[in-house]
């Protein structure tokens, strides 16, 4: 069907694209503390067992 | 295409676009409500005897704070629609069009889920469970039973955010013990002053949502004796952690000089000028002062009883 679904316009994009990235900046630095916390919890259950 | 991203136009409508951003996703976790869950947490964290691990003890009240903003997420989803009839609410990420209803649940669940696990795994099952038991109780017996069903919904709901104290010194101990609960009654009882006094002044707002608060259902008359009656079970309850031989009297001063404060404030929310129908004349500015005096006040109870242990 003609016009649907509605494309955006360039500046739509843009801020769609904006958005998009700062969504997936936020999920990398959650996931990579994550990592970094579950390895420091490992650490530290660990050193309580030694 | 994002699950977020939401594109309508047509030819009478030019195209929009409202996408979530990650700050969006922040705010579904109520960040101020966690705030208070944190340091109420912490404090019953740092009360505990015993010793836990600084990385443990940072993965506890991460857990915390995640499973109350989860909470607070599956509250939202449930809450989309009468969020979006309040003035105070409207502009949250759901009712705004900013997320979608299915992807905040998920959110929240999922949140929910990991954080109890991770708290299982770096501390015990004590606090696991607990925490489990306060994401419930806040979205089964607070959201989905109590809030639109009864006046008594903060009385019985402010449980849910009476917790935190009890789940960190759980997370050191791996039990429970009088002075986490007495901390728990504090809360507790903090909860209905706290927010009747707020319902005071936004009744206009529970009214047309229809959630029944107190001043919509029985009339301001009868919740500024209820504030006044619940200030003055909450100070006894204050002092009850000095008078039990729990605290030192750093602690007992601190608490019976603000509970004071909060009785006399309580009082002027009784006393304040009012209409037939118990509205207030004076723009319900004792209420204001009450809502603003009761936030210090937690916070002041709990860092004194802190105070009192880092120099016992």
């Amino acid at each position: 069907m003609d016009g649907f679904p509605p494309r955006p316009t360039p500046e739509q994009a843009a801020e769609m694209a904006r958005r998009q990235r700062g969504r997936n900046l936020a999920l990398i630095l959650v996931l990579g503390a994550l990592a970094v916390l579950f390895f420091a919890i490992t650490i530290a259950k660990l050193s309580q067992m030694g | 295409m994002d699950a977020d991203l939401v594109l309508t136009g047509g030819e009478q409508s030019p195209l929009s676009v409202s996408g979530a951003e990650w700050l969006d996703w922040f705010k579904l976790l109520k960040p101020r409500v966690v705030s208070l869950v944190v340091f109420t947490g912490w404090i019953g964290l740092y009360l505990a005897p015993g010793h836990l691990n600084p990385v443990l003890a940072f993965t506890a009240i991460l857990c915390i704070a995640v499973a109350a903003g989860a909470a607070g997420a599956i509250n939202m989803w449930y809450e989309r629609d009468i969020d979006a009839l309040m003035h105070r609410t409207r502009n949250r990420p759901i009712p705004a069009g900013r997320i979608e209803p299915g992807a905040a649940l998920a959110f929240g669940l999922a949140l929910a889920v990991g954080s109890v696990i991770m708290m299982w795994l770096a501390t015990n099952l004590c606090a696991a469970t607990i925490l489990a038991l306060s994401i419930a109780f806040y979205v089964f017996v607070y959201t989905i039973w109590l809030k639109r069903r009864t006046p008594q919904n903060i009385v019985i709901g402010g449980a849910a955010g009476a917790f935190p104290p009890l789940i960190g010194w759980a997370a050191v101990t791996g039990s429970v013990d009088v002075l986490p609960l007495l901390l728990f009654a504090v809360v507790f009882f903090w909860t209905p002053p706290h927010f009747w006094a707020l319902s005071l002044y936004a009744c206009r707002d529970y009214t047309r949502a229809g959630v029944p608060m107190l001043p919509v259902v029985a009339g301001a008359t009868e919740t500024r004796r209820q504030i006044f009656g619940y200030t003055l079970v909450l100070g006894v309850f204050s002092v009850l952690p000095w008078a039990l031989g729990y605290t030192g009297a750093l602690y007992g001063i601190s608490a019976c000089l603000l509970s004071l404060g909060f009785i006399v404030c309580a009082w002027f929310v009784l006393r304040d000028g009012q209409a037939e129908d118990g509205t207030s004349l004076t723009g319900d500015r004792p209420a204001r002062l009450t809502f603003r005096y009761s936030l210090a006040y937690l916070a002041a109870i709990f860092l004194a009883i802190a105070a009192d242990h880092l120099v016992h």
